[in-house]
């Protein structure tokens, strides 16, 4: 890897992190329970930037599993988390109840 | 959705009908997760993954199906009964390593094999993937009763 690479993927790197601690601090404070499923959300996106960013500056392809396994279980989270929002219950025992 | 059904004629309505799109995409992205779920237990010999990975990611695509549909649904759909499967998974988990042992081998000491096979030309046979077999099932089967016993809803 070239030397200009090296530098851009370290500052972004450092600039990845800065948003999941802004994140971190909107999980904490977010006045609502919807903030702070949406940053969840964008907390597992940023999470994938920076596995594949840290994959990059270490030269192997290894890591790029761990980003597909993340990528799977945030969409099922987030799934769970719209569903709570909107039903209040996540899994039912009979919907239809026609049993 | 309420309103408009209501205009139309219908009397009984619940809440929230409309999931025709959560429920076909969830038929399609099961079939994905589990085919990645076997992908990551097989290639845990020597790269990233392995029997517990895959079982909590095959736990997780049926977790998706009990959220797309109900508990019910599910049931007939995979009749599956979880401990048998969690039995199974150990009963594999602790025979393979102690039938080694009784053939003269150490304990937890694994036998591997070559065979030539017509299509793929040599392939290794290896017993650890018995074990790992018995630990994807036990993964598997015990998170999914965690979460039909402690999320499921009262009858």
């Amino acid at each position: 890897m070239t030397n200009f690479i090296n530098i851009v993927v370290i500052i972004s790197i450092i600039i990845f992190a800065f948003a999941m601690l802004g994140m971190i601090y909107r999980v904490i404070k977010g006045p609502t329970l919807h903030d702070r499923v949406i940053t969840l959300d964008a907390f597992g996106v940023t999470l994938m930037g920076m596995i594949g960013l840290v994959s990059m500056a270490l030269d192997t392809s290894y890591m790029l599993v761990v980003i597909m396994l993340i990528g799977m279980i945030g969409f099922i989270a987030t799934i769970g988390f719209a569903k709570f929002l909107e039903k209040g219950v996540i899994i039912e025992n009979d919907r239809d109840n026609n049993s | 959705m309420k309103s408009t059904l209501k205009r139309a004629g219908y009397n009984k309505v619940q809440r929230q009908m409309n999931d025709v799109f959560i429920q076909f995409t969830s038929k399609v992205i099961f079939l994905i997760i589990l085919l990645f779920s076997v992908n990551l237990f097989l290639a845990g010999h020597y790269t990233p993954g392995g029997g517990f990975v895959g079982g909590l990611l095959a736990a997780s695509a049926i977790i998706l199906l009990l959220m797309a549909y109900d508990y019910e649904t599910v049931k007939k759909m995979i009749p599956v009964n979880f401990h048998l499967m969690i039995s199974l998974g150990l009963a594999l988990a602790i025979v393979v390593p102690t039938l080694l042992f009784l053939f003269g081998a150490p304990f937890f000491t694994h036998q591997h094999t070559y065979v030539t096979v017509p299509v793929f030309g040599e392939v290794a046979l290896h017993t650890a993937v018995i074990f790992d077999v018995g630990v994807f099932l036990t993964v598997a089967g015990t998170s999914l009763l965690i979460v039909t016993l402690v999320g499921g809803t009262e009858k």
